[in-house]
């Protein structure tokens, strides 16, 4: 530094010397310091661009370079000696032994690696060179190992096998949609990752997607990443929560969701591998695992994936995307969080429809605890069969509510607190009540849009399915609906 | 060789050192109740140990709009700013 502090000293004392010194350094902090304590003329290269772009391995490298930018010379390290050939060359003999005591300067001197050469780092700034749309750091696997166990022993699997993510396959997976791979789509409780389009589509890979699904698990990760869905509270609760996605619209023939037969089981790559994704990104880029921040009691397997399409033309009413504000032509992903489910409403007798959403109402008295009401909400599935049977009577959704509401109404009474079970209306609160207060009816839901509605299964049996929810509206979680914008 | 691309957000969890046990309560001790039902007996009984026995110290209450969501900025502002101490239950 002191060499370059007088040269810096004389350079601006001669006039007839078209010599400029340059600093380039590597830190901000060091930066800082090279202006600070010896007025250098100094170049932020901290993104390491050029120092990249100059091919520099060792600091300090001194490189001599010419108007047009051709290096003439290139010193690595420091050597006493060559330094100084260099000057004279440049100022002359003279004025180079009289800058400062040579003597006092080390022979010589190996210098450090240059940050730009830095494993961890080299290759994104190749890849920004290459103009490549990947900045992940790449992780080798090294060719005793084997890239499943590898992958396992990182933490990066929800237990089961995962397609490694090459930089190939994620270049795949990136054709699968028009953003930018940078764009950063949201930021993931519990440690506030930074969601690019990138990670997720290193994550869609993983989980056994195909690019065009891409889009669809791009939108449902901004959808559970919103203050009304509460993924932080979905993951942390000991309740054993997890994001059930719904896909409507025209994507669910385009990318062959499974709305039919088995729509809430195995066997469609969509259906499997969206609700994976989804579930991996919270993982790692949320940094969620079980026994961190997850800290669910029992667990669900509803936890791996859960993710189905409405079958919208089986159905005689409005889609669960149109009803909730979007044309019908739009592809909407809607979240739900759930905590129980499907459980099935086995119901094989009814013929009539206020018997059949009776049958509703029986069983989602169940949701939680049959005593407990105002708690929860529902996502009910309601299976091609029994819709027959609803709109023979020429039921609607506002009428199945309705249903619900009536049968599973209970007094106040009925829901305290007692011998039978603790659950429900706490004693010293009954005892506050008054007579009328305690014969008055509390349906189930605290209000008929907590029963979300939508159609999906196969034509034969009738056996419709529901989803329990969490803790619902403002103080747990709100189900949020997200178009999928680059769809048309 | 296999090369894979890191699913992470790459960052290393910052460490962070349980804080040093004092010697003994002193100050403002602030009792925050997560809003999980009873809660806020359990804060009750504690409030009323602590008066018993260190009448010196002061105890301060709070509580999160909601258990399902972090505490809000402000929340936490407002806690390190006037306490000592926060005792924080979870109850059901």
């Amino acid at each position: 530094m002191p060499l370059l502090a007088v040269l810096n000293t004389y350079l601006a004392g001669q006039t007839g010397i078209a010599l400029q010194l340059l600093v380039l350094g590597q830190t901000v902090e060091g930066n800082q310091q090279l202006a600070d304590a010896h007025a250098l003329p100094v170049i932020d290269d901290s993104d390491l661009r050029v120092s990249f772009a100059s091919d520099i391995d060792t600091v300090p490298t001194l490189l001599q370079v010419d108007a047009e930018g051709n290096t003439s010379t290139e010193l690595i390290g420091f050597v006493r000696s060559e330094w100084q050939a260099l000057l004279s060359n440049l100022l002359g003999s003279d004025a180079t032994e009289q800058l400062l005591d040579w003597t006092g300067l080390p022979e010589w001197r190996p210098g450090c690696g240059s940050l730009s050469v830095d494993p961890l780092i080299a290759q994104r700034l190749q890849a920004e060179a290459d103009d490549s749309p990947l900045r992940a750091r790449r992780v080798e696997v090294a060719i005793q190992d084997d890239e499943f166990e590898f992958m396992f022993d990182q933490g990066f699997s929800d237990g089961l096998p995962l397609v490694p993510p090459t930089p190939e396959r994620v270049l795949r997976m990136l054709a699968g949609t028009r953003r930018d791979a940078q764009e950063v789509i949201a930021l993931m409780p519990p440690n506030m990752g930074e969601v690019s389009v990138e990670k997720v589509a290193i994550n869609a890979v993983m989980a056994g997607c195909r690019p065009e699904y891409l889009p669809v698990v791009l939108t449902a990760v901004e959808a559970v990443c919103t203050d009304a869905f509460n993924i932080h509270g979905v993951m942390a609760t000991t309740m054993g929560a997890s994001p059930v996605v719904v896909v409507n619209g025209p994507i669910r023939e385009r990318i062959g969701m499974n709305m039919k037969l088995g729509a809430l089981g195995q066997g469609n790559r969509a259906n499997a591998t969206i609700g994976r994704a989804l579930r991996l990104v919270v993982r790692n880029l949320g940094g969620a695992r079980p026994g961190g921040t997850e800290r669910s009691t029992l667990g669900n397997p509803m936890k791996f994936t859960m993710c189905f399409a409405e079958w919208e033309e089986r159905s005689p009413w409005s889609a669960l995307h149109v009803e909730r504000g979007f044309a019908s032509e739009d592809s909407v992903v809607s979240v739900f969080t759930m905590t129980s489910g499907p459980t099935l409403i086995v119901d094989q007798d009814s013929r009539k429809a206020e018997q059949l959403a009776g049958s509703f109402g029986l069983c989602l008295e169940n949701a939680f605890h049959p005593k407990s009401h105002f708690a929860t909400d529902v996502l009910l599935v309601v299976c091609p069969e029994h819709v027959d049977t609803l709109i023979r009577d020429g039921y609607d959704k506002a009428e199945i509510r309705a249903r619900i509401q009536q049968v599973t109404a209970r007094p106040i009474e009925e829901l305290a607190g007692d011998e039978l079970s603790g659950v429900g209306f706490k004693p010293e609160a009954v005892a506050q009540m008054d007579a009328e207060t305690l014969r008055r009816k509390l349906p189930k839901f605290r209000n008929p849009e907590d029963i979300h509605i939508v159609v999906a299964g196969s034509d034969a049996g009738k056996f419709s399915g529901a989803f329990h929810g969490w803790a619902t509206g403002e103080i747990g979680s709100i189900p949020v609906s997200k178009k999928i914008e680059e769809v048309s | 060789m296999t090369t894979i691309l890191d699913p992470t957000d790459e960052r290393k969890p910052v460490h962070r050192d349980v804080t040093p046990r004092p010697p003994e309560i002193s100050g403002t001790v602030a009792l925050l109740d997560i809003s999980k039902p009873r809660g806020s007996l359990l804060l009750d009984r504690l409030q009323q140990r602590l008066a018993e026995r260190l009448p010196e110290v002061k105890t301060v209450r709070y509580s999160k709009p909601t258990f399902t969501k972090p505490a809000p900025d402000t929340l936490r502002q407002e806690i390190l700013g006037n306490s000592d101490f926060v005792v924080e239950a979870l109850a059901d």
